[in-house]
């Protein structure tokens, strides 16, 4: 029995799971993380799931969170939903949503016109009857380059006091490699050298789509890789989501064992909560200029997940006239992949509104999130652009 | 990261400590393992309902004396009848709630027992039954765990009411298995009030009070039910339910969005599992994180873990309990076979065993002696009451989260 599953002893059915699930709030086909957890689990033994609910759950990972009693419900219905997708066989949709590394590689180099195909909307019509992939779902756009391509040519400064191994993720390499770029500039703004291996994906979208095997394969890969770059330093990353995977989710939902996981593991930081810890240590630059914008903040699930608070929060209080509101709404809606299945959207959406609608009162000029599928996701919502706070650091500090 | 003050828990003691220390603009942090008992209490400030000897209570601050020459170990010792009844008024005016730590309501339970209860929301205070009357009770059909049959025909045994039942059958679109939070969220939309209104009018006989199970709105709660007041115009009250506790709610994120606009950090989904100490000092709280532990340092640290049922206190197979973050001694554990009695709701010894405190809540060492000098304890956590027994488990977490607050604001003044 694995530990994850252990811990349904200690449900002692409080409810506070039920309470704070913001998926059974806006669909009655999950009927909530306790009845399809800690409750649904009693009768999983080898006959598989008495029902099918539990693919409605996002794996936002609240439930988790808020438990007194320590129970791991989102970690149980993950692994829950592996052994039903076996059971079904997993939909080709779900393959191919799940490998970004895949999608990513094949799409860059034909960025104009797979940019083009994916907005217009004959072929997204064709995508969600052929694949299930909704249409009005927020796909993000190839930047046509790679994060990695920059990192190869870029020569850093030469003085450093110390180094880190970053660790930009496929969201950075294929879609966003302005944000990697950012981050690297601003550790080097702050004394160090950066190393960039060559990576491939965390697993956390074949997790997600119930594809444990594979997701096992890109986990340990990509562990090996870390492992072996910067001889010990920090691994830093700016995707909240994959490094909760490296940190946690890999050891404790795929039970992948492996030594250089657990070393990679230890060795893992969001890069909020690196560049905390280096103020807390007065070692952060403070050079800041003033940023008159109004902020409001989301961290995302998955960035709660890492148990770290919320350091975003203080280091953009460094900002002068920098507005920022912390924003209180559980979750964007999209985890990841859920809210662009077509069975999903709507339920993804109506999750998402809460979110929406405290963004749309805060009158922003900007959004910031952590995690590059929530800020798509708020964007698609609120209309307002949503970027990693690295991004109003690099800002202020004039790189 | 340093904060003035470390509060560990986010119950109604840790809310309120961490509220208060924000208040006097210390930097707080609230770290918590998970969401505290909000969710399933009632949401109201039981101060003190009944005596040692059982009778029941109608004026807490009053009887305060009497009650604590018989338990002299119980935290309203440490804490004072001054600082209980300032807990009381602040707390009631932090949450807009009516009452005081003076009086007693006497209000209706879901079983239609009666309750003695000092400070509580409006929506609560239609339900007194002290004045006697005629009592409307309504169920809601798909609401699990409410009866109102059985509520109407207990409390007319229970107190000089009439009271008769109703079941309403507003539309649920379909879904067969809502909670009361659910519930709640309908009773945000007009057509669901409508409908609900509609129904009772045909029922209802003026004079009557009328009396909800405790589902009315969850953000819009007030305004919910003052228009249920206004359109069927009666006094219209709440009851509350089992869990999901909607008025526990309530509380629970209206406390949480005043600490986030006071500035304090909340960290959920962090267990404290012990403590970085120097000498008489607590230097940090160690937490489990994501892939490693992380420590939270700060000048004060506040204990409100609770107690047994919430993991502050642990007993061990051995028969051993210890405070589980510090190892803290637990004061008061009778001896093996005398630490339960066969009656379940009778005089259970073992409840009151827990941290015993100084003045200022710190808590004791096995000498006797404070254990740490910038260490203190709130709530459950502390022995020396029998809460359900007394009616007092919020009075006791309010004021003692309350006085820890004070104790640290004036042990660290500015």
């Amino acid at each position: 029995m694995s530990s994850v599953r252990e811990t349904l002893d200690h449900c002692v059915k409080c409810t506070i799971c039920e309470t704070f699930c913001p998926y059974s709030k806006a669909t009655p086909l999950f009927p909530g993380p306790k009845y399809v957890g800690p409750q649904a689990e009693r009768f999983r033994g080898t006959e598989g799931s008495p029902d099918y609910s539990l693919d409605y759950c996002s794996g936002c990972g609240i439930c988790t969170q808020v438990c007194p009693q320590g129970v791991k419900i989102a970690e149980i219905n993950s692994q829950a939903r592996a052994e039903l997708w076996e059971e079904r066989g997993i939909p080709l949709r779900n393959r191919i949503v799940a490998r970004p590394s895949v999608t990513g590689a094949l799409g860059t180099p034909v960025a104009p016109l797979a940019n083009l195909t994916l907005r217009a909307r004959p072929a997204r019509w064709a995508l969600e009857r052929t694949l299930g992939i909704d249409r009005r779902a927020p796909l993000p756009r190839f930047a046509g380059r790679t994060f990695q391509a920059w990192a190869r040519r870029r020569r850093g400064p030469q003085a450093a006091s110390g180094t880190v191994a970053y660790f930009h993720g496929c969201s950075t390499n294929y879609y966003e490699p302005e944000t990697g770029e950012r981050v690297v500039e601003l550790l080097e703004h702050n004394g160090f050298r950066v190393v960039v291996p060559r990576q491939g994906c965390c697993g956390l979208p074949l997790q997600s789509n119930g594809d444990f095997p594979a997701a096992r394969r890109y986990a340990s890969r990509l562990a090996a890789t870390l492992d072996a770059a910067g001889e010990g330093a920090p691994i830093v990353s700016n995707s909240t989501s994959c490094s909760l995977m490296l940190k946690r989710e890999a050891l404790e939902i795929l039970e992948v064992d492996d030594e250089a996981l657990r070393r990679v593991s230890e060795r893992t930081y969001d890069v909020c909560e690196f560049l905390l810890g280096l103020h807390e240590r007065g070692e952060l630059r403070t050079d800041f200029q003033p940023l008159p914008l109004t902020v409001p903040y989301h961290a995302p699930c998955q960035q709660r997940g890492h148990g770290i608070g919320k350091p975003a929060l203080d280091l953009l209080a460094l900002i002068p006239e920098l507005r920022l509101v912390e924003l209180d709404a559980a979750c964007c809606g999209i985890a990841g992949t859920y809210g662009l299945k077509r069975e999903k959207y709507e339920i993804s959406m109506r999750v998402g509104e809460e979110l929406f609608a405290q963004v749309r009162d805060a009158e922003p000029d900007l959004t910031a999130c952590d995690s590059e599928t929530c800020r798509w996701q708020i964007t698609h919502g609120t209309g307002v652009p949503s970027v990693h706070p690295v991004e109003l650091l690099h800002r202020a500090y004039g790189l | 990261m340093t904060y003035d003050a470390v509060v560990v828990g986010i119950g109604v003691a840790g809310l309120t400590a961490a509220l208060r220390l924000a208040e006097h603009g210390r930097r707080v942090l609230v770290v918590a393992k998970g969401v505290g008992s909000t969710h399933l209490a009632p949401g109201r400030l039981d101060i003190l309902g009944y005596a040692a000897g059982g009778q029941r209570i109608e004026r807490p601050a009053a009887a305060l004396g009497a009650f604590l020459a018989e338990r002299p170990d119980h935290p309203y010792a440490r804490v004072g009848a001054r600082t209980l009844s300032e807990s009381a008024e602040w707390f009631r005016a932090r949450l807009g709630y009516v009452g005081s730590a003076d009086e007693n309501f006497l209000l209706p339970t879901a079983l239609g027992a009666v309750k003695p209860t000092a400070v509580v929301p409006p929506s609560a205070v239609g339900g007194d039954l002290r004045t006697g009357g005629r009592f409307l009770i309504v169920g809601l059909q798909g609401l699990k765990d409410f009866f109102p049959a059985l509520c109407a025909a207990n409390l007319q045994n229970a107190a000089p009411v009439r009271a008769r039942a109703v079941e309403l059958h507003p539309p649920l679109g379909g879904e067969h298995d809502v909670n009361g939070l659910g519930f709640a969220g309908r009773f945000e939309d007009e057509p669901f009030r409508e409908a609900v209104v509609r129904e009772l009018r045909i029922t209802f006989a003026p004079g009557e009070r009328v009396g909800f199970p405790a589902v009315l709105g969850l953000r819009e709660a007030e305004g919910v039910w003052r228009e249920l007041e206004e359109r069927v115009r009666t006094r219209v009250f709440e009851i509350p339910t089992l869990p999901p506790s909607v008025p526990g709610i309530r509380m629970f994120e209206s406390l949480r969005s005043a600490l986030r606009a006071a500035g304090a950090r909340i960290v959920v989904g962090d267990a404290v599992v012990r403590a970085r100490t120097s000498g008489r000092r607590v230097e940090a709280v160690v937490a489990e994180a994501a892939g490693r532990t992380v420590e939270y340092s700060g000048e004060s640290f506040v204990l409100a873990t609770g107690g047994f049922a919430s993991g502050g206190l642990e007993l061990g197979s051995d028969g051993a309990a210890r405070e589980t973050v510090l190892g803290l001694p637990i004061a008061g554990l009778p001896p093996h076979g005398e630490r339960f009695s066969p009656e379940y709701l009778g005089v259970q010894p073992f409840a009151r065993a827990g941290l015993a405190v100084d003045e200022r809540l710190r808590p004791l060492g096995e000498d006797g002696n404070v254990a740490y000098e910038n260490l203190y304890a709130a709530g459950a956590t502390l022995g020396g009451a029998e809460p359900w027994r007394e009616a007092s488990g919020e009075g006791i977490s309010v004021a003692t989260g309350f006085a820890a607050a004070e104790a640290i604001v004036q042990s660290t003044a500015r």
